[in-house]
């Protein structure tokens, strides 16, 4: 990631003329346009794309790809993002054509392979999570928890309570939580954490009710801190007849260890591109789908692949919500998934999550004299400091976070959860080699020396990237959000 | 009436003249939000209650809801703050103003505070 | 394990700094009763070879259009992709970065991001594009929220000429917001929507409207026409449409959209049995823009002035509004917006142009030829673009068998719209003119 120099957008390197990319001749009589399609309908100018040629197209884009930091490039403690490795084999097997180029819509007969694909990640991804049944189409963990808490509201109507309408989330919870259930028509009401990270049950107590109609919970939570009180909590809100969502973005801490439905949880979303490692693209896609207990399975969104005989077919449950996405969801990216339960097996799969979080811990231990700690206890598969001893000599998290880039890092997770201050979320996932993990605490021990002695090589920072701290101001007070036009 | 400054719970002032009440943000919730790079007024003639949201305030990590002080029309925004935003944190007490509230009758303020009292429970805060 | 790289040395070490005898130690704060005491019901770990072998074989399962060719689409297209596309989304930087937080390490997702951004709105003709919905469906279906959000308005209404599934996910996403939905009958004799036949609601209540162009059946709208009977009453204007269709077609800024969405995945996007692919969503306007879903990357500079890219207007989003935020989408489909971009920079103004004429003669060449099929007709008569509608009094689900048989994919029978006889086909710049003869000849010996 060297490179100093910008990039220029590849509009600016078009050159009128210049082609990238030949078709076959036609080799059918050509009609004149407009007898095909009359004039009203047609475009007066054509659109203005860029004239490259492809080795430009390459050149553009691999200049672009080094200006990136990625899990190939360096350690990404991403915390809540699970940024492991993601095993090549994966895309070589799922580029096979009898994977990536088949039509949604062939015949069942013709596509019985990736049927059983999807049948068999549905039973696994149904055994981790302890529950019943799985609908692989939600697009990623927020579609997901679209998908439960629809399905979550649906299983209250039908009991004949629709008037329960309130979803507890706890003040530690991600923002897609809440924003999920308002695009349920949920009202959420906020569950304070208590001293030791967890819910408080008190407040809990008092805040369940006839019009409760859930508890979204992540566990491990956000501050990577299980909650040891959670059958009380199930209890609780089962008592007041709500139902229990688990968001699985934290499930690299539980695999094969303890299962969200023996916690008592009712619907489960996974993040397929976290703990199934199906790489992450820069953003997406991913891919959310969930398992829930067999009073919901019913309810669950179709179609969804199902065995009879030695045949699969696809089926829509009794009370289906209907249907939340095109076709089945993210079928690629199910292979990947898939392919990495294959390559774990069980012993494998606990395996990752007693790494995951005897690294997280070990790098906990060795960070918290230079860092405050809000909770003391073992963590997870990630934990949480708090810059709050660097602010107060003029140095805030996110210039530790800029001060990381330097050194070669993706920053940690920052300002999230919202109930730590100066939050620093910490995840190193189990596939990086201890020497590594050593090195970052190096890096972060510098980093809470160099606060203390020369501030402003922090709030200065970061220096040696491709570019330098960008004004973010300035792009939200006059948006420039595409290319003018040449 | 006087035209001296007084200021909510919410870190808003307020000015009073006659039935007019011209509303903004204290210098405090400008400092923390940071840069503001975005207001969203309510439109003329638009009726607010006391304690609506009825404005926000956004800098780029955080948004920040303005409740009316006082129930009545909005009768004048303050149009510079469309392009520049960032008035409010140059001059929030001045040029950074808000919006003017046309109230019934006169303004209730007895709950407001005023300078001494707010640097006070800034102190608490 | 292959993938977890600590040596037992490793492993003692670190549980001596935690002053711990075992890994399970840290696992003591969950009640012991709720920890499995056995293996997950799983089968047991394949090596990477026989991984690869069980993938094979699961592959041969399934007949795939590398040797099957395929009249089929429906919102699933089968175009030719350029190869640089692969080696580009292969590179590490790309695949194994996530959202672009840390914007000074992630110039290149940023910056190719708004080059989509870009590229996007200049085919729709609109202000702004944001960085991809989860597909076409979800896009539209967020879109009519926002509809209902800007309007303050609690009604949408739908084409029947909407995909199918489409119609079902929008329905799912307004009925859990308590949005009323109504729909506009088509004309069964040209097959599109009669703006002068639009009676019996409220226009006053309506958020917006949405049109589907083409629509289902492959027909061109009278997109205008809808968009200014809305306008006239103070709602929004959705458009739906097809990317590669636009490069011949109106763009919908020039018919006055508000809203445009769609589907990416013919914009280099494998198939893959229906997903991943990327909706996109434009808008125009700077209130519509501050109310848009998802994440949107914008231009700025770094403190040396040099221009740099970042994520912005990010108060619109779920991290910063919670339950306020436009929508709950977190990660997206960035990936396929890449290779959409790819998609369009390499084919460029000219071979996008193409791609969408050869559909169009292509689609036109295979009409006319089953049309001298006797028994089949065309159903409906406003023009088409890559999709037509043929109608024969035959039973097409059983043809298909046939002629998959013989290694050709039929259109889709569309007897799930309640049009018994009727089939979809779908024809793009991969098919030849040998294929389409091939498969005229099939289906006469099959009708
Ligand atoms: C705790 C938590 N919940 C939910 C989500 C949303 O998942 P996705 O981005 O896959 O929609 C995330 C992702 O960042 C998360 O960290």
């Amino acid at each position: 990631m060297a490179t100093k120099k910008v990039v220029p957008l590849i509009i600016e390197r078009s050159t009128p003329g210049r082609r990238g990319y030949r078709l076959p001749e036609l080799d059918v009589p050509e009609i004149p346009l407009s007898q095909l399609i009359p004039e009203e309908h047609l475009r007066t100018e054509p659109a203005e794309l860029p004239e490259v040629s492809e080795l430009e197209v390459v050149r553009h884009y691999t200049q672009l790809s080094r200006l990136n930091h990625g899990v190939d490039v360096g350690f990404y403690p991403l915390g809540s993002c699970t940024m492991k490795y993601n095993p090549r084999v994966h895309e070589d097997v799922t580029s096979l054509p009898g994977f990536a180029a088949l039509h949604p819509y062939q015949p069942e007969s013709s596509v019985q392979g990736a049927m059983e694909l999807m049948f068999n990640l549905s039973e696994y991804l149904a055994v981790i999570s302890g529950l019943e049944a799985t609908t692989l189409q939600p697009a990623a963990g927020a579609h997901g928890e679209l998908a439960g808490l629809m399905v979550i509201k649906a299983f209250h109507a039908h009991n004949g309570e629709s008037h329960r309408n309130e979803m507890l989330i706890p003040d530690s919870a991600h923002g897609t939580n809440p924003a999920s259930s308002a695009m349920v028509g949920y009202k959420v009401i906020e569950v304070p954490s208590d001293d030791r990270g967890g819910v408080d049950v008190e407040a809990l107590k008092k805040l369940v009710g006839p019009n409760t109609a859930g508890l979204m919970l992540t566990n491990p939570n956000t501050l990577g801190l299980f909650d040891e009180n959670i059958c009380t909590i199930s209890q609780i809100v089962h008592d007041a007849g709500g139902l229990l969502y688990y968001d699985g973005a934290n499930a690299n801490a539980i695999l094969g260890i303890v299962r969200p439905g023996d916690m008592g949880f009712d619907v489960v979303h996974y993040n397929l591109h976290k703990t199934f490692s199906t790489p992450h693209g820069g953003g997406g896609p991913g891919s959310g789908p969930i398992s829930v207990s067999k009073e919901l399975a019913p309810f669950l969104p179709g179609p969804i692949v199902q065995k009879e005989g030695d045949k699969y077919v696809f089926a829509t449950p009794e009370h289906s919500i209907g249907r939340l996405k095109s076709f089945y969801g993210h079928f690629l990216v199910f292979a990947k998934a898939y392919a990495y339960i294959l390559s774990h097996g069980p012993k494998g799969l606990r395996e990752v999550s007693e790494t995951a979080v005897l690294h997280a811990n070990y790098m906990m231990r060795r960070l918290q004299d230079v860092y405050y700690l809000p909770v003391d206890r073992h963590c997870k598969h990630e934990f949480v400091l708090s810059g709050m001893w660097q602010r107060d000599m003029g140095v805030r998290t996110t210039d530790i976070a800029k001060r990381l880039l330097d050194y070669g890092y993706h920053a940690p997770t920052v300002y999230f959860p919202l109930i730590v201050d100066e939050a620093i979320m910490i995840e190193p996932t189990e596939t990086e080699p201890k020497s590594t993990l050593d090195e970052f605490i190096e890096a972060m021990r510098a980093i809470a020396q160099e606060a203390k002695e020369y501030p402003e090589n922090l709030t200065s920072a970061p220096h040696h990237t491709p570019v330098t701290r960008l004004d973010e101001s300035r792009a939200a007070r006059q948006p420039i959000l595409r290319w003018q036009k040449p | 009436m006087s035209e001296k400054i007084l200021y909510t719970k919410e870190h808003e002032w307020v000015v009073v003249k006659d039935n007019i009440v011209r509303v903004g943000i204290s210098d405090y919730a400008q400092n923390e939000l940071g840069d503001v790079v975005f207001v969203d007024l309510p439109e003329l003639g638009d009726v607010v209650e006391e304690g609506e949201g009825f404005a926000v305030v956004e800098s780029v990590k955080a948004v920040s809801d303005i409740y009316a002080p006082v129930s009545g029309e909005i009768v004048t925004i303050n149009e510079e703050l469309e392009d520049s935003p960032e008035l409010i944190n140059e001059s929030p007490l001045d040029r950074g103003w808000l919006v003017e509230i046309k109230v019934d009758g006169v303004a209730q303020t007895g709950d407001l505070m005023n300078q001494q009292e707010y640097e006070a429970f800034l102190k608490g805060v | 394990m292959r993938y977890i790289p600590l040596t037992q040395d490793e492993k003692q070490e670190m549980l001596d700094v935690l002053g711990i005898a075992s890994v399970q130690e840290l696992f003591d704060d969950i009640p012991e009763h709720i920890l499995l005491d056995q293996d997950l019901e799983l089968p047991e770990a394949l090596s990477e070879a026989e991984l690869v072998k069980h993938f094979r074989e699961l592959a041969k399962k399934n007949s795939d259009l590398s040797s099957v060719v395929s009249f089929m689409g429906a919102g699933a297209y089968d175009h030719l992709t350029p190869s640089v596309i692969k080696h580009i989304i292969g590179r590490g930087e790309f695949l194994t970065a996530y959202t672009p937080y840390q914007a000074e390490i992630s110039q290149g997702v940023l910056q190719s991001t708004f080059e989509y951004q870009s590229l996007i709105a200049e085919i729709t003709g609109m202000e702004v594009a944001n960085a991809s919905m989860y597909d076409g469906a979800t896009a539209l279906a967020e879109a009519c929220l926002m509809s209902c959000a800007a309007t303050r308005r609690e009604l949408v209404v739908l084409p029947s000429t909407l995909h199918p599934e489409w119609q079902e996910v929008v329905k799912l996403y307004l009925e859990n917001q308590d949005v009323q939905i109504a729909y506009l009958p088509y004309d069964r004799q040209t097959g599109i929507i009669d703006p002068n036949a639009v009676g019996g609601i409220n226009w006053s209540d309506v958020a917006c409207v949405v049109v589907q162009q083409p629509n289902f059946f492959g027909l061109l709208e009278n997109a205008a026409a809808l968009g200014e009977l809305i306008h006239e009453h103070g709602g929004l204007f959705i458009m739906a449409v097809d990317p590669i269709s636009l490069s011949l077609l109106k763009s919908p800024g020039e018919l006055g959209a508000d809203i445009v969405v769609g589907d990416g995945q013919s914009l280099g996007n494998a198939m893959g049995f229906g997903g991943p692919s990327l909706g996109f969503f434009a808008a125009s306007g700077s209130k519509l823009i501050r109310r848009m879903p998802g994440r949107v990357v914008g231009e700025t500079v770094d403190t040396e002035g040099k221009r740099g890219f970042v994520l912005t207007l990010q108060t619109r989003e779920q991290h910063i509004r919670r339950e306020k935020a436009t929508s709950n989408i977190c990660s997206n489909q960035a990936l396929n917006a890449l290779i959409a971009a790819i998609y369009l920079n390499v084919l460029g103004k000219v071979g996008y142009q193409e791609v969408g004429m050869q559909c169009l003669q292509k689609a036109n060449y295979f009409k006319q030829r089953l049309l001298e099929i006797e028994g089949l007709s065309a159903p409906f008569s406003a023009p088409s673009f890559r999709e037509f509608v043929i109608q024969g009094d035959v039973d097409w689900a059983e043809i298909n068998q046939r002629l998959l048989e013989q290694g050709f994919l039929g259109g889709l029978p569309l007897d799930g719209c309640g049009l018994a006889g009727h089939v979809l086909f779908s024809v793009t710049e991969a098919r030849t003119k040998e294929e389409m003869d091939t498969f005229i000849t099939l289906l006469r010996g099959l009708i």
